[in-house]
């Protein structure tokens, strides 16, 4: 009887340990270095401005100033640490509250934008509380905002976005918030 | 919104054209014949050797669920040791991240060996790398191989006549990990790291953005672990917000290979079925059946999805991008309800979206999704739960015809009906029963603060808990505060119990089946692979599946629907 606890305790032990090597540290560490070989996506895709890291490319940052485009609101104020969503249900009065105020906050920040112009995911939190896009739409109504803030002709900021925005075959069109504000800053630099 | 659609199309047809190849692969790694992976054989054979296992062991239902078992135990005090210490490791800890209170650490261990994976903390501030690695990443290769085993020993039991041996657990449980789980896993870990998902020891990066404010962001060997959480229907995410996180799903690109993740090894193992017991005509019909529920789900979550919430078209907001709260925008409605579908059919659990926000009939269905279990279900234990119902079906359709009820040749006699019946019974009462408890406790204390959201929404936020957690699902209304004692101990020894009655019963009945002899199919055997079984079988798992859940449902999603409209 001793012999066979002591031979199923052995057996079992050596099973745990020997696989968490093998599927614990070797699989993980085999591709790790891979990621060695590329070490932008491994680093999270870093943008890299005087030396500094000042965002990555996937991250979305908060946007408050006039001159820049907004990304969508967050339930953790765009800290990625405590990265999250609201939770909030979809007939909670907290909720809909919340939206309700967005909503007149958005139109009295971009006067001239009508309420059936508003896109849902501009006055929605999303799921990450990071989440990096708007939809185009979402960005078509901030350039009057924008251009007067940056005292920037519509149609050069109309051309940007036009660039920035991906329609791609699967999925969702979208536009990246972080890399539109870069490049606004790069066109404000180039036209002073 | 057409390119919404096409995608979720696209990733469809993805899953069911690969998961035909994936499950005669399957079916042969089973039968130990001859593979492209063989030149792993060498890691086995030195596994085997220090542990003192033979491979080649025959052995009966009770030893194999022994074994089963008795691994399992360690697996639970390996991780419950190492979440109780893991800011003691001086490695692989750089954020110094503390360790686990015990109700939590205890919930956690349960929910990584169950193969739940719930998660009352969030990776980025709960977990060192080593935990994540070594405890996290590792145990979402052996509880979905532990189910995966499991599920060969029943393919072994049904082929058998007049034999006691279902084969041997170490042996399929090792070379699930080997020869299923890994290669999967490393093809999708790489296109998650050429895509932007992280694989580094450094620590959380504090930086200045754009505008000038200092944030913290979290990094980390993610890649793997994502990958094989995607795989072996697990779900635990790497990042609090799971797939929905940027860096744990950056693209479309990597939505799509993590949604044919979720439903990869699980729709391949039904085809599995066919080939292994010659039987792929009745692989498709069972296929077909699951399809045609998953489907008719799917479609209606999707369309309430992209529809939009009837509240924020109240206000004026043209919702052309759908309901959007609690969603990415670069995954849309569409991809967001087809993943939440597919992740709750599955026993996987991870998310692309916040389920607690969606629309209430979405969430109704990502609940019935989990209370039904069995279609397509979890690696392994998607198709056992499955095989209950056709114990039943068949038993139901032989009463009918008036019969000796037969499965595949062999006699299903009252030892078998009775395991099968308490079974799928089992469901039903840890769910309900223990929702009934949370909702009488936290209507008689208003302040306990469990609830995020009042009303119908509040109680579905607790049915929701715990049938993820009876149905291993691991995916969660996250507005239920659940890291409290009372839902750490809950909902961990209601995983235990879902995990692993619904593992031995089946198993048992195989053994059984095994050891009957062979009657060969006449003249007035009851076709399995007919249309007439098929919608038999529809039929049980609807009305058994409406019967015991709808009052539940009627009380929280229905009723939160009906009161917008």
């Amino acid at each position: 009887m001793k012999d066979y606890i002591m031979k199923s305790l052995r057996t079992n032990l050596v099973l745990l340990f020997s696989t968490i090597i093998f599927f614990g540290v070797i699989y993980p560490l085999f591709i790790w270095s891979i990621g060695l070989l590329l070490p932008q996506q491994a680093n999270g895709l870093p943008i890299i401005a005087n030396g500094n890291v000042i965002g990555y490319r996937n991250i979305g940052q908060s946007f408050t100033e006039a001159k820049y485009f907004w990304g969508r609101p967050s339930a953790c104020n765009y800290n990625p640490i405590n990265a999250a969503a609201t939770n909030l249900g979809p007939t909670n009065p907290v909720f809909l509250n919340t939206v309700e105020q967005r909503i007149n906050t958005f139109m009295v920040e971009n006067p001239g934008i009508k309420k059936s112009q508003i896109p849902s995911d501009i006055v929605t939190s999303s799921a990450s509380g990071i989440d990096p896009d708007i939809s185009p739409q979402a960005a078509l109504i901030q350039i009057p905002r924008i251009a007067k803030a940056r005292k920037i002709d519509q149609a050069v900021i109309e051309k940007l976005v036009d660039e920035k925005i991906k329609e791609p075959v699967l999925g969702p069109a979208h536009v990246n918030v972080l890399e539109l504000n870069l490049s606004l800053d790069k066109l404000a630099e180039l036209n002073k | 919104m057409n390119s919404e659609i096409l995608g979720v199309l696209v990733t469809l047809v993805l899953m069911i054209v690969l998961s035909y190849p994936l499950g005669k692969y399957i079916s042969k790694v089973f039968k130990g014949e001859k593979v492209w992976t063989d030149f792993l054989y060498p890691v086995e054979k030195f596994i085997y050797k220090i542990s003192g296992i033979n491979p080649n062991k025959e052995m009966d239902w009770k030893e194999n669920m022994k074994a089963l078992l008795k691994l399992n135990v360690f697996f639970f005090i390996w991780a419950f040791v190492i979440f109780l210490i893991q800011n003691k490791i001086p490695f692989w800890n750089p954020a110094g991240i503390g360790s686990m209170e015990p109700s939590l650490a205890f919930n956690t261990a349960v929910s990584f060996i169950s193969n739940t994976n719930i998660q009352h903390y969030s990776g980025e501030t709960g977990l060192s790398y080593f935990s994540q690695l070594l405890v996290v990443g590792y145990m979402q290769f052996v509880s979905a191989a532990t189910g995966i085993a499991a599920l060969a020993l029943i393919f072994k039991g049904l082929s058998q006549r007049k034999a006691k041996g279902l084969g041997n657990f170490y042996s399929l449980w090792l070379r699930s990990n080997t020869r299923i789980l890994l290669p999967l896993a490393i093809v999708v870990a790489v296109i998650l790291l050429l895509n932007g998902t992280p694989d580094t020891f450094k620590g959380p990066q504090t930086i200045k953005t754009v505008q000038g404010d200092t944030v913290t962001v979290a990094l980390g060997p993610a890649a793997p672990v994502v990958a094989i959480k995607q795989i072996g229907t697990n779900g635990g995410g790497f990042f609090g917000p799971n797939s929905a996180h940027p860096f744990e799903n950056p693209n479309y690109i990597t939505n799509i290979v993590e949604c044919w993740g979720i439903l990869a090894i699980t729709m391949a193992l039904v085809f599995a079925f066919g080939f292994y017991l010659n039987k792929k005509r009745l692989g498709i019909m069972i296929f077909a059946v699951m399809a045609i529920v998953y489907l008719s789900f799917t479609a209606l979550a999707v369309k309430f999805e992209v529809d939009g919430n009837p509240l924020i078209k109240e206000m004026g907001i043209e919702q052309t991008t759908g309901s959007m709260e609690g969603k990415e925008v670069r995954f849309g409605p569409a991809a967001s309800a087809f993943w939440a579908s597919s992740t709750t059919v599955t026993s996987n659990g991870s998310s692309n979206s916040n389920h607690d926000s969606q629309t209430p009939l979405a969430g109704g269905i990502y609940i019935m999704n989990m209370m039904i279990n069995s279609i397509f279900g979890g690696v392994g234990v998607g198709f056992i739960n499955f095989f209950m119902f056709l114990i039943i079906a068949v038993f139901i359709a032989g009463l009918m015809v008036g019969r000796t009820p037969e499965f595949l040749g062999k006699k299903i006699e009252a030892k078998e009906v009775k395991i099968a019946a308490l079974i799928i019974l089992l469901h039903p009462f840890l769910i309900l029963v223990s929702t009934a408890i949370s909702a009488y406790i936290a209507s008689h204390n208003p302040n306990i603060g469990w609830l995020t959201n009042p009303s119908y929404h509040g109680f579905s936020e607790m049915l929701y808990e715990f049938t993820s957690a009876s149905a291993n699902n691991g995916s969660e209304f996250t507005g239920l505060n659940a890291n409290v004692p009372f839902w750490n101990i809950m909902d961990g020894v209601i995983m235990l119990i879902g995990r692993f009655l619904p593992i031995i019963g089946p198993v048992a009945i195989a053994g059984s089946l095994a050891e009957k002899k062979y009657i060969p199919e006449s003249e007035g055997t009851l076709r399995l692979d007919s249309y007439a079984f098929g919608i038999v079988l529809l039929a049980v798992i609807i009305v058994i599946s409406a019967l015991s859940f709808f009052p539940a449902l009627a009380v929280g999603p229905i009723a939160e629907h009906f009161s917008i409209l």
